[in-house]
């Protein structure tokens, strides 16, 4: 079934004539009508519009459109509803958006198009990107492919969700603190975190500015590494992207990695780390070792510190790029008798309570007479986490750790206790404090439910190229990324 | 500077957010017991460090200044809860 497919492949049948983009866009939206009922990856889409866009490619290819040039000619690629897509809706998973209608194109759907993406769809999330769960949309839950009376994690949970059931052949998500990485794990897909200012955030909502990145969400290594060379690039109109050259990723992907040394960080085999997990991560550095990596044990010390963090930095952040949330240009309004009723009335309205939450935490660590003693430690015990990664990669190529505590846990089982699921992203936080990139491969099942491990590799700034030649690697040497969930 | 001191109701009116008294608490609650755990940081001696705003070593990212096309008045408008004559439309600010 076409749906199935990989970029790779999908693109390879296209260039050759044996299907056409529209025959694959329609597997994709026959498959969404036959198991998003049970999934509910989905928040919407316009079958009519990303047909159309199929149709569009099918003219282009029998011009003659050159796949070199156009690497996702014909590839359905659908959306967290975080990102702008022109005339489609935008709504963070939240009620407080309303009927909003994005008027341009976020910079990675602009280069997605480009490239000959179909961008479809609007795919579920924990609102404004705030969770581990995808249990705080304001909409529904959405449900791991692999188990449905589990999340897929968060919260870019119908990103991974939509990859591991086939519904397309590849999506986008963001990541602020484990939002790409955590659910592909916990789903089975292959999630990347790039370095802060590889990918240009123009067009995604803003959670945490200093933190946010847009990634891909990809069947396997060789999908993600051809997505992240179509997003990556300086863009003028984001000031923090970063103008690095972006190296062809997918050309790079030769087995060979010989030589290279894999940090193993003592403070990450902890207690709370799932036996299961711990032995497929234990197995799957002995298989990079096989394949001829070395091992180097190295200290991260202030790892116990980067949750703690995170949960100031980031609600900071948030508080200040939610205060746009009115209800004075767009979305939600509740009236007011004045204008700070206005925005208090609907704001209580529009805003969930994780969001409502995470804003209230935030400004209290900025507000006078906080601000040092919160906000501003924070910065500088950021700036001890990220002198932690850069020592330890003067002594290796890459970290290697487990993406996540546990497998996939039960709707509802952690919605009470807010820190606990912050302390579920123990893993995944630092790298997005530190700046660096990050990487999630499927490295096993769990015994019974049957349910995905994940195998986080992390890379210095700009260590994309490593990281993708590490993982996939691993991932040609196994066959965990060719199983998918029984949904029927 | 702990945890016992955060005054819920003097945050949510800087935050502009009106939350109920049943969300108030619930709310308070469990913001203490993040607070607390965040107090954690304080174990460590920060006195020689400098702070990290942002995570990559860039600086002064300017462009010209240059006027530039954006969306026009129409566009801005579209998502308007309330719009008349160009204009965004508010309760009145100033009596």
């Amino acid at each position: 079934m076409l749906n199935q497919l990989t970029i790779s492949e999908l693109t390879a049948r296209l260039a050759r004539r044996e299907c056409s983009a529209r025959e694959a866009m329609q597997a994709c939206l026959d498959r969404i009508r036959r198991v998003d009922s049970r999934i509910k990856a989905f928040l919407s889409y316009d079958a009519a519009d990303a047909l159309s866009q199929a149709e569009a490619v099918d003219k282009a290819v029998s011009s003659g459109a050159d796949f070199t040039e156009r690497p996702l000619l014909g590839v359905p690629v659908a959306i967290k509803d975080v990102l702008c897509v022109k005339a489609h809706p935008c709504n963070c998973g939240s009620k407080i958006l309303g009927k909003f209608i994005s008027p341009y194109d976020a910079t990675v759907v602009e280069r997605s198009k480009s490239a000959g993406a179909i961008v479809f769809g609007r795919l579920n999330m924990d609102e404004f990107a705030m969770g581990s769960s995808t249990e705080n949309s304001a909409f529904f839950t959405t449900l791991n492919p692999w188990d449905t009376s589990r999340i897929p994690g968060g919260s870019s949970g119908g990103s991974a969700a939509a990859v591991a059931a086939d519904q397309a052949i590849a999506t986008l998500g963001s990541d602020t603190g484990g939002s790409i990485r955590q659910p592909a794990a916990l789903c089975g897909v292959v999630g990347v975190k790039p370095t802060y200012g590889r990918v240009s955030r123009f067009g995604l909502v803003a959670f945490a500015s200093s933190l946010d990145q847009i990634g891909p969400f990809t069947k396997d290594v060789r999908d993600a590494a051809i997505m992240m060379r179509v997003i990556s690039g300086h863009d003028p109109r984001d000031s923090t992207s970063v103008p690095h050259p972006v190296p062809d990723y997918a050309a790079k992907l030769d087995g060979n990695i010989k030589g290279l040394r894999l940090g193993l960080p003592r403070e990450y085999m902890i207690g709370g780390l799932d036996p299961e997990v711990k032995q497929a991560v234990d197995a799957a550095v002995r298989q990079l070792q096989k394949l001829g990596a070395e091992l180097v044990e190295i200290s991260l010390p202030h790892t116990d510190y980067a949750a703690a963090t995170y949960y100031i930095i980031a609600p900071a952040e948030a508080s200040a790029n939610l205060a746009r949330f009115d209800g004075v240009r767009y979305g939600l309004r509740v009236e007011g008798a004045d204008p700070i009723e206005l925005y208090s009335k609907t704001r209580d309205a529009g805003f969930g309570e994780e969001v409502k939450r995470r804003i209230i935490l935030g400004t209290y660590v900025l507000s006078s007479g906080y601000y040092d003693a919160y906000y501003l430690r924070a910065q500088k015990v950021r700036t001890l986490i990220r002198q932690d990664f850069l020592k330890a990669f003067e002594k290796v190529d890459a970290i290697v750790t487990p993406t996540t505590p546990t497998a996939a846990f039960k709707v509802g089982e952690k919605s009470d206790d807010p820190l606990q699921m912050y302390l579920s992203d123990v893993f995944t936080v630092a790298a997005n404090v530190a700046g660096i990139c990050g990487i999630s491969v499927p490295c096993g099942f769990t015994k019974s439910p049957k349910l995905p491990i994940g195998l986080q590799l992390l890379g210095k700034p700009f260590g994309e190229e490593t990281i993708l030649k590490l993982a996939h690697a691993y991932e040609q040497s196994t066959g965990w990324h060719k199983e998918r969930p029984a949904l029927g | 500077m702990a945890a016992n001191d955060f005054d819920i109701k003097y945050v949510v009116r800087l935050a502009r957010i009106e939350l109920s008294p049943a969300e108030e608490q619930k709310l308070g609650a469990q913001l203490g017991n993040i607070l607390g755990y965040i107090e954690k940081l304080k174990e460590l001696d920060v006195s020689q460090v400098e702070p990290t705003a942002h995570a990559v070593p860039m600086v002064n990212v300017t462009r010209p200044d240059e006027v530039r096309a954006g969306l026009s008045n129409e566009e801005a408008l579209r998502n308007a809860p309330s719009k008349a004559n160009g204009l965004f439309i508010v309760p009145k600010i100033v009596e």
